[in-house]
């Protein structure tokens, strides 16, 4: 893909919206109680209108007849440029509040650095979309609490998804050749970020990982095998029926 | 006869097409109950508007933010648990409300105002 970085940047923050506000979505009409299934899908709602305020401006970028619609339903896997934590299964909920709370952190940190971003756009979308990103790290950062400090079964479900999910918490702050290009540096957020998810994982009673491999490639299109099959049904509809509306 | 009943509550469906049914047994039932009370505007009463699920008043005011304000509904929320609301008995409705049916003289309507005065 001969994209210039800022336009890669700016896919790169649309995909990570898009992708896990699908994943999200997985849970509506299956969350654990009618309240919460009510939560997660107005996440991922928000998730996806955050995904679209970026596609709009990629597109703008790109030119070419690019709009956000064919950015989102006919990329292929590989031009795909969301990192590996959000591509990750939905697993049981407290897989799935774990990485909203280790995801939700670590954009409240990148967009309060982009409300000073020399894009004058992307500075304004950070500063609308930060109110919704407070949010659902408070939302998800007590639910890690809760299910830390609950019962024994919720206690193991939160440190089963701490291991399963920590390795791919490095790629975050691996710099990518496109955010360096557009003057974002991610690994400055990384201790601001460990320090957050280490404040919260004491009230929750829960071990902070001391392993430090992480995976990475999703940032530069080397996904894991579970994109593939949520784009498969992402873009099922545009790619069966190409231009359909309804 | 062996009979296997294998019990799923939501959000702990393994990978199955189907899903499982809610267990009417489930979760929701050990958390108790709050009475939502939305403010629409400032300067206006907190109304009653329905109630919910929560373990703790924190998660019922998130719950309710997102149950109950999603279409900009509100810009406050009270919660209280629904055990510490009490309530008249409809049987008591004869004793309570009925006294105050021949008493007109109690509503504010026999007084002659000067024009001057609107609003009243």
């Amino acid at each position: 893909m001969d994209v210039n970085p800022t336009t890669e940047f700016v896919l790169h923050l649309a995909d990570n919206a898009l992708i896990l506000g699908q994943r999200n979505a997985e849970w509506c009409g299956h969350g654990p109680v009618l309240e919460q299934d009510i939560a997660i899908s107005n996440i991922s709602l928000d998730l996806i209108g955050q995904a679209r305020s970026f596609y709009q401006y990629a597109a703008e970028l790109q030119g070419n007849g690019a709009t956000e619609d064919s950015l989102a339903y006919l990329r292929n896997e590989r031009q795909f440029r969301n990192c590996l934590l959000v591509e990750q299964p939905k697993g049981d909920w407290a897989t799935t509040t774990l990485r909203q709370f280790f995801f939700s952190t670590y954009q409240q940190l990148l967009f309060q650095q982009l409300l000073s971003h020399s894009d004058e756009r992307i500075a304004a979308i950070a500063e609308k979309t930060l109110k919704e990103v407070n949010y659902h790290v408070r939302w998800s950062s007590e639910w890690v609490i809760r299910l830390g400090d609950g019962t024994a079964e919720s206690h193991r479900r939160l440190e089963q998804a701490i291991q399963d999910l920590w390795l791919f918490t490095g790629e975050l702050f691996t710099s990518t050749h496109y955010e360096i290009e557009s003057g974002v540096d991610v690994a400055l957020l990384r201790s601001n970020w460990e320090e957050k998810i280490r404040s919260n994982f004491e009230e929750a009673s829960a071990e902070m990982p001391t392993n430090v491999f992480a995976r990475t490639g999703g940032k530069t299109g080397l996904h894991s095998e579970h994109l593939g099959f949520m784009l498969a049904e992402l873009q099922y509809l545009q790619r069966s029926f190409p231009g359909c509306e309804w | 006869m062996h009979t296997y009943i294998r019990r799923f509550f939501y959000g702990d469906i393994p990978g199955q097409e189907s899903g499982g049914a809610p267990n009417p047994q489930g979760p929701k039932n050990d958390w108790p109950l709050w009475e939502v009370f939305i403010r629409s505007k400032q300067g206006l009463d907190h109304k009653h508007v329905g109630s919910l699920h929560a373990t703790d008043a924190q998660m019922a005011i998130e719950n309710a933010r997102d149950v109950y304000t999603r279409r900009q509904e509100g810009v406050s929320i009270w919660v209280v648990k629904s055990q510490d609301i009490h309530a008249s008995q409809p049987e008591e409705a004869g004793e309570l409300y009925d006294p105050a049916a021949d008493k007109i003289y109690r509503h504010p309507t026999f007084y002659d105002l000067p024009d001057q005065i609107n609003h009243m």
